[in-house]
């Protein structure tokens, strides 16, 4: 029976790595990936980092909440799916409405200019200002609960009947959708970037402005259509992670410096790189700031627990995970993991 | 108008402002909102040696400004001799082994004569040991110091020394995360050392607010010495009593403007000397060197100017001023809060008044620190009002009404960022645009 007892700890420590690492990890992962593709491609078209991206993604969440609460008021709903993706076309359209505006108003007239990409920077932190702002006084600065339908996939106790393991295995069903949703998106995008004639006029644009020019290509029309997909991007990513996590104001500015180390860690301007960073810096956070206690001691004989929580870092410094490995990156390989710069 | 003339209007157009407030809403209101442009002001003139002269955006002036209050608490603060024996060696060991991991990676990446691959993994197998070393001799220190009192102390304190000398170092504590930071981030591309400021400082504020054996974390430091007189004591001097029956004013009032008098006074003097430096510093050879480069770095290298090498110096200095700035601002507030920090107020508003007092000049910088501060806090009052007088047409109980009137603080954010945008685009230069030389 000694064998059994040690298979049986080792498929508990899986349990415990599946549901507090690897569970939470894709869905963080996939919301990250999502928010950098957004911000990977206003820097592959447009050429600056775009630090509003964050408040895009809370604007992007905000409408679909204020329309997920309508729905909810006239009892419409998606049964066991959360209300929220009904909604969330809508939030979809008012984000690209709000994207396509900001560069008219604000961003055209420095791509006339031919500023320099710190001036966008700096734009963009004005932009950053007038939009969480603009959140504040809408919704307000307190926390907002919409998730609604069936909150979990799998329970931990279903999973614990299901295998007779003492350690659950819970999947939420934001998390799923999460998953799902972003698997979806990301083909679409790739499809639309690699096969059609709109998608190739990009990534030429992108690779070489000049050649692109003199090819035919309208920059005003690429312009315009990376601020929808940009748009798109963010309120589908702000509305994810406000599900999984629940909407605070002003948790998207946090969110900002992960996204960027997701772009720049998978290299600025490669739509691939963008998801490969944004896996990257989500299961570093969780294995970094895991508490491996228990999991220590299921896999060390008898029934010795160690005495601390065997943890590498506070899960207060959840943020500092994302900021080193983009210290790394800018010191070993600035152009990141693939080498980015181009759509 | 000559442009002398020009300036002198601006800032007694501000003065009347701020004259208007002292006679409409209070003195003491004014004199609040006075001696926080004068920070601001320090501060604005950090970011403008930084943009201004150099040309490099710092989206982490927040973490510097918290430095600088960390500067005041480690230097003002009375030891807590029961923390320091219960932990205070084993604490300073564990740092020394942190350090010591730190500077043997650097001479491991820099120094080792293996293939790079090689240099790499060592480097990392270095500093996981070198860090799991520093967390065995620090854990322990760190719980029983947070455990003397942790309702009155729970920390080391701090050395017990004058506050204002905390003002030079925070400028220290400042110049050194920037250093390291301008290591790693200057010399590429230009957005990376803004992303990457911006994650120093928020990595600040965990790091203050999470490490209560050095700071209290979120349990704050209260009661910060003071370098001016209080106001109880001043309250029991009879000049006192003899100067607010000739001004007309109550003893409790007088005292509080004599002690913000104070203040202003001391902030007035480090303002007029950081001024002083810059001025020098813009006019001098490096001054003209630090231009050239701004404004082309491939001519400038050219000519054998190391680019990257003065960008560090330049971020250095700039942040050493916020750092400056920060402790001040500790030793004005009183107290030390972490949690207070947000980068909206303290990164992007800094930024705000630099390019709205105009980039690249050293008197339009102080200028937008005291615009901006001044609207900053009067935008709350005004917009109030302003809504008041929008809505009053709507039923007194209209969800409407009191959804716009709870939620009207925050069109200060939504103007300034309109600001921001406005200036950028139709006047670029600012208030008090930069002079050409």
């Amino acid at each position: 029976m000694a064998g059994n007892k040690v298979l049986i700890d080792f498929l508990n420590a899986l349990a415990l790595i599946g549901n507090f690492v690897l569970v939470p990890g894709i869905a963080y992962g996939s919301q990250l990936a999502l928010g950098a593709l957004g911000v990977t491609m206003v820097y592959a078209v447009l050429r600056f980092s775009n630090f509003a991206h964050g408040e895009t993604m809370s604007f992007g969440a905000m409408v679909t909440i204020l329309v997920t609460w309508v729905l909810q008021a006239r009892g419409i709903g998606l049964g066991p799916l959360p209300t929220a993706l009904l909604a969330l076309p809508i939030g979809m359209l008012a984000t690209i409405g709000l994207c396509v505006a900001t560069d008219r108003l604000v961003y055209r007239y420095y791509r006339e200019k031919k500023a320099v990409p710190v001036t966008y920077l700096i734009v963009s932190v004005g932009v950053l200002f007038f939009l969480s702002g603009l959140i504040r006084f809408i919704i307000g600065p307190k926390d907002q609960v919409f998730a609604d339908g069936q909150r979990f996939i799998m329970k931990a106790r279903a999973f614990k009947e299901m295998t007779g393991l003492d350690q659950g295995l819970a999947i939420k069903t934001s998390q799923g959708v999460t998953v799902i949703s972003a698997i979806v998106i990301v083909a679409l995008l790739f499809w639309f970037l690699n096969r059609t004639r709109t998608g190739k006029s990009m990534r030429a644009y992108s690779d070489n402005e000049d050649l692109a020019l003199l090819s035919g290509i309208n920059p005003e029309r690429v312009v315009l259509i990376t601020w929808i997909i940009t748009g798109a991007l963010a309120a589908i990513a702000g509305t994810l992670y406000g599900l999984d996590k629940g909407y605070k104001p002003f948790t998207y500015l946090g969110l900002v410096l992960p996204i960027f180390a997701s772009a720049i860690v998978g290299g600025v301007g490669n739509p691939l790189g963008a998801i490969a960073g944004g896996f990257v810096i989500a299961f570093s956070e969780l294995l970094v700031t895991f508490a491996y206690k228990r999991v220590v001691g299921y896999l060390t004989p008898g029934d010795w627990v160690p005495d601390g929580l065997v943890q590498l870092l506070s899960t207060d410094y959840k943020l500092a995970v994302s900021f080193f490995i983009l210290v790394i990156v800018l010191l070993i390989k600035p152009t990141g993991i693939f080498s980015g710069k181009t759509l | 108008m000559s442009r002398s003339a020009n300036n002198a209007l601006l800032f007694a157009a501000m003065a009347v402002l701020l004259m208007l407030v002292g006679a409409m809403q209070s003195w003491n209101v004014a004199l609040a909102i006075l001696n926080m442009c004068l920070i601001s002001a320090i501060m604005t003139l950090g970011v403008n040696i930084q943009w201004g002269y150099a040309g490099l955006f710092n989206a982490g002036v927040m973490g510097f400004t918290a430095l600088g209050g960390l500067a005041a608490i480690v230097v003002s603060v009375a030891p807590v001799p029961a923390a320091w024996d219960a932990g205070g060696a084993r604490a300073i060991l564990g740092l020394l082994a942190g350090l010591a991991t730190i500077a043997g990676g650097i001479w491991l990446w820099k120094k080792l004569p293996v293939p790079r691959t090689a240099r790499i993994w060592l480097t990392a197998l270095l500093a996981v040991s070198g860090y799991g070393l520093m967390r065995l001799i620090l854990d322990p220190a760190v719980d029983a110091i947070e455990a003397v009192e942790p309702a009155m102390t729970g920390f080391l304190g701090g050395f017990g020394l004058p506050i204002m000398f905390s003002w030079i170092v925070g400028g220290v504590f400042a110049a050194i995360v920037a250093w390291a930071i301008g290591k790693v981030a200057l010399g590429l591309r230009s957005d990376y050392l803004a992303i990457a400021t911006l994650g120093i400082s928020e990595i600040i504020i965990y790091f203050l607010k999470n490490e209560d054996w050095l700071t209290r974390g979120v349990k704050n430091v209260n009661g910060l010495p003071r370098p001016v007189p209080y106001e109880i004591d001043l309250q029991g001097a009879l000049w006192l009593h003899d100067l607010a029956a000739w001004a007309g004013i109550p003893v409790v009032d007088a005292s509080s403007l004599i002690v913000k008098l104070n203040y202003a006074a001391l902030f007035l003097v480090v303002l007029i000397a950081i001024f002083w430096l810059s001025e020098r510093a813009l006019k001098s050879p490096w001054g003209r060197m630090m231009r050239a480069i701004r404004d082309n770095e491939i001519a400038a290298g050219a000519m054998g100017k190391n680019v990257t090498g003065r960008h560090l110096q330049v971020f250095v200095l700039g942040s050493a001023v916020i750092g400056l700035a920060g402790a001040m601002l500790a030793t004005l507030d009183g107290q030390f809060t972490p949690a207070s920090y947000q980068p909206l107020r303290f990164t992007f508003l800094v930024w705000v008044m630099v390019i709205v007092g105009g980039s690249g000049n050293n008197l339009g910088s102080i200028l937008g620190g005291f615009v901006i501060w001044f609207f900053w806090i009067e935008a709350e009052p005004i917009g109030l009002a302003l809504m008041n007088f929008l809505t009053s047409g709507m039923a007194l109980d209209s969800p409407l009404r009191l959804h716009l009137l709870e939620n009207a603080a925050h069109t200060r954010l939504m103007t300034m960022g309109l600001v921001l945008l406005l200036v950028l685009r139709f006047s670029p230069r600012g208030l008090i645009p930069e002079v050409k030389r």
